[in-house]
């Protein structure tokens, strides 16, 4: 199990277990109407091999986190403050040429839309041999030789043949085995997959999902999981992080966050999640309102202005006042534990069928 | 690939043809005897007579268009001699073969155009990608913002300026001026120094605004951060993924500069006093020669239509999702 952050913003470092651990991280962007929070204060830990899924809404924060964490945000318009270490080693001040050493080697990412993520002009064998050449000094010909293995294994028939194709020459769900060839071609220790899925059809989703499982216990990886789809955290991981606004809301094993979940935000999402076996005659509610502006974020809890519980909380500490994440499992949330379990058994848990 | 070729090449024949048919018509259909036009005012009936059969104009102007095209595949003969070819007639005006006349004039355009090619090649790409390389920064403004102000000047606004500048006033050069290569490489160098430099300015200006452009593009494509995310270095990244893709907006335009000016760069012909191709065409036009206008519309279709295939091959190179068949 992935250990659970003490207390959110404590500058403590990363447990001995935890790989990479992600301290009261603020990532702004300077624009040209102000300054957007893209990330307010997140903090966790990720264990080896163990797999830790991020979801929330687009804008939330998930994606700007993984790139600030292999250190691919612009320099120039972002500020970075906290704390990332991995592997007792502190990114947010290191430099690029270290990053460099850093990225494709210990930490490889997952994109989401595999074509544009891969060049249309090189060989796809070209692509993933480049970062093996780079990181372990190795020949053409041995990156060749590692670049076949590793296609074979994410299940590429006639890797050897396939090897000089270009991506356009491979359907969508052989560009995302390629890319996940690619990530894990230096056995990186975490692997980063931002929404693999997403641009893939059903039937290949699962497919790429169950290869990620078995290379993972093949590679022994811990996984940063990205998604914005409840139905594949489920599958794919150990803990989960919900974020909002730039900000985690909840915290907790998958199964406690998806089986007993604390905080209106999470309730909304899986409301407004269709369930095989649901209730048909049930109607799915949406989360009334849109996802904030991170320019100018809501006061006091982010989620307040479309939570149908402020009234449940004395006074306007919902519109006032931040509420903290606690310690482990948890939510950051005013409502109070028991009120928190009641809402969720009287009013939320008969609409999830 | 062979096939490519074969199909575009013949293509391109066909609109030769075609470019020729046109030009040729259009040119009947002005309301003036071209054998009058050459014989001046005090002209008897015979002489008209005697030029109109001499230029071929007695002919049906079908026959005449025949023997045109047909002469340039298998050359002609004329009272002046044997025509080779390919062959584009005689001019009305001067009485020479037009195929000369233009051979004359090439090498001056021929210079003209690879000299400024390759200095704004050099400078405007050189300038594009290291704005693009320091971009936001004070580099990257004042690169931008000269190239803005550079591009919008014009050859014969910049040309007079810097000839009063170095030629009439310090005497530091000599009036531009066309020495062939082969006889004198300094003297032609030296000639051609202040033509190519303000011809390459505006297009190197206009060279560093377009690879600037392109490379922020590409530059914010998803696969160059995945090639970041790998852990390549930045310089690579730089120039071999994202400056791959910048070469499809830049081999086009090049190649479409790269035709204009090899038919005649007309305006700083002009502006520089020197005889080019671009001069001839004028020239052509202005007394009426016909054959003289068809060959150097057809030279520069020629020109037009070959770099249009060298750039579709030049496609094919760069970008493995443009299959050649």
């Amino acid at each position: 199990m992935t250990t659970l952050t003490k207390t959110e913003g404590a500058k403590a470092p990363g447990g001995p277990e935890a790989f990479l651990s992600v301290r009261d991280l603020r990532v702004r962007f300077s624009t040209e109407d102000g300054i957007v929070k893209a990330v307010d204060g997140l903090s966790f830990d990720v264990e080896r091999g163990k797999t830790l899924g991020i979801v929330g809404e687009s804008g939330s924060g998930k994606s700007v986190t993984n790139l600030t964490v292999l250190g691919l945000h612009n320099p120039k318009t972002a500020t970075v403050e906290g704390e990332i270490v991995l592997d007792g080693k502190e990114l947010v001040t290191a430099t690029e040429k270290e990053m460099e050493k850093l990225r494709g080697n210990k930490v490889a990412m997952i994109f989401q839309d595999p074509l544009t993520a891969l060049s249309p002009y090189y060989t796809v064998g070209r692509q993933i041999a480049e970062p093996f050449m780079k990181h372990t000094g190795a020949s053409k010909k041995e990156a060749k030789a590692r670049a076949v293995e590793m296609l074979d294994k994410v299940g590429i028939p006639q890797p050897a043949m396939r090897f000089n194709d270009y991506p356009h020459q491979f359907s969508g769900g052989m560009r995302q085995r390629a890319m996940i060839a690619m990530s894990l071609i230096c056995d990186p220790d975490l692997l980063i997959a931002d929404e693999p899925t997403t641009a893939l059809d059903v039937t290949v989703q699962a497919q790429i999902l169950d290869l990620l499982k078995d290379l993972q216990q093949e590679f022994g990886s811990a996984i940063i999981f990205i998604t914005h789809d409840l139905g594949v955290i489920s599958k794919m991981a150990d803990d989960l992080l919900v974020m909002y606004s730039g900000r985690a809301v909840e915290r907790g094993s998958v199964r406690e966050v998806l089986r007993a979940p604390q905080h209106p935000y999470t309730w909304g999402l899986l409301s407004s999640m269709p369930r095989l076996g649901g209730d048909t005659a049930q109607a799915l509610t949406p989360i009334p309102g849109s996802p904030p502006s991170l320019l100018n974020p809501p006061s006091g809890c982010p989620f307040h202005p479309r939570c149908a519980f402020t009234a449940e909380v004395s006074g306007n500490r919902c519109s006032d006042e931040r509420p903290p994440l606690p310690a482990g499992r948890g939510a950051a949330c005013h409502l109070g534990d028991e009120q928190r379990s009641t809402l969720f058994i009287e009013q939320i848990k008969p609409r999830l069928g | 690939m062979l096939q490519f070729l074969i199909r575009r090449l013949s293509g391109a024949v066909v609109i030769m043809f075609l470019i020729g048919a046109f030009t040729f018509f259009l040119f009947y259909s002005i309301p003036q005897d071209f054998a009058q036009l050459a014989c001046g005012k005090n002209c008897s009936p015979e002489n008209i007579a005697v030029i109109r059969e001499n230029l071929g104009l007695d002919k049906p102007i079908t026959t005449q268009f025949w023997e045109f095209m047909t002469g340039i595949v298998s050359g002609r003969d004329f009272p002046q001699g044997h025509c080779s070819a390919p062959c584009l007639g005689v001019s009305f005006d001067t009485g020479d073969f037009v195929w000369d006349s233009i051979m004359d004039r090439f090498p001056l355009t021929l210079s003209l155009t690879v000299g400024g090619l390759v200095i704004f090649l050099l400078f405007g790409l050189g300038t594009g990608l290291l704005a693009a390389w320091k971009r936001g920064t004070a580099v990257d403004k004042v690169v931008s913002g000269s190239s803005m102000v550079l591009s919008s000047f014009q050859i014969y606004f910049l040309g007079p300026i810097v000839l009063s500048l170095l030629v009439y006033n310090t005497g530091w050069l000599e009036n531009p001026k066309y020495v062939s290569f082969t006889e004198d490489p300094g003297g032609w160098f030296m000639g051609m120094l202040i033509p190519w430099a303000v011809m390459a300015t505006i297009f190197t200006a206009q060279y560093t605004r377009m690879a600037r452009s392109t490379m922020i593009e590409q530059l914010q494509e998803e696969h160059v951060r995945t090639a970041r995310a790998k852990g390549m270095r930045q310089r690579y990244v730089f120039f071999r993924y994202a400056w791959r893709g910048s070469l499809i907006p830049i081999v086009t335009i090049i190649g479409m500069d790269l035709s204009a000016l090899l038919s005649g760069a007309v305006v700083t012909e002009f502006t520089f006093d020197l005889a080019g191709i671009g001069r001839l065409a004028v020239d052509g036009s202005l007394t009426k020669d016909l054959p003289l206008t068809m060959g150097v519309m057809l030279f520069g279709a020629f020109f037009i239509l070959i770099l249009n295939i060298l750039v579709d091959l030049a496609y094919a190179y760069i970008d493995p999702r443009v299959r050649l068949a």
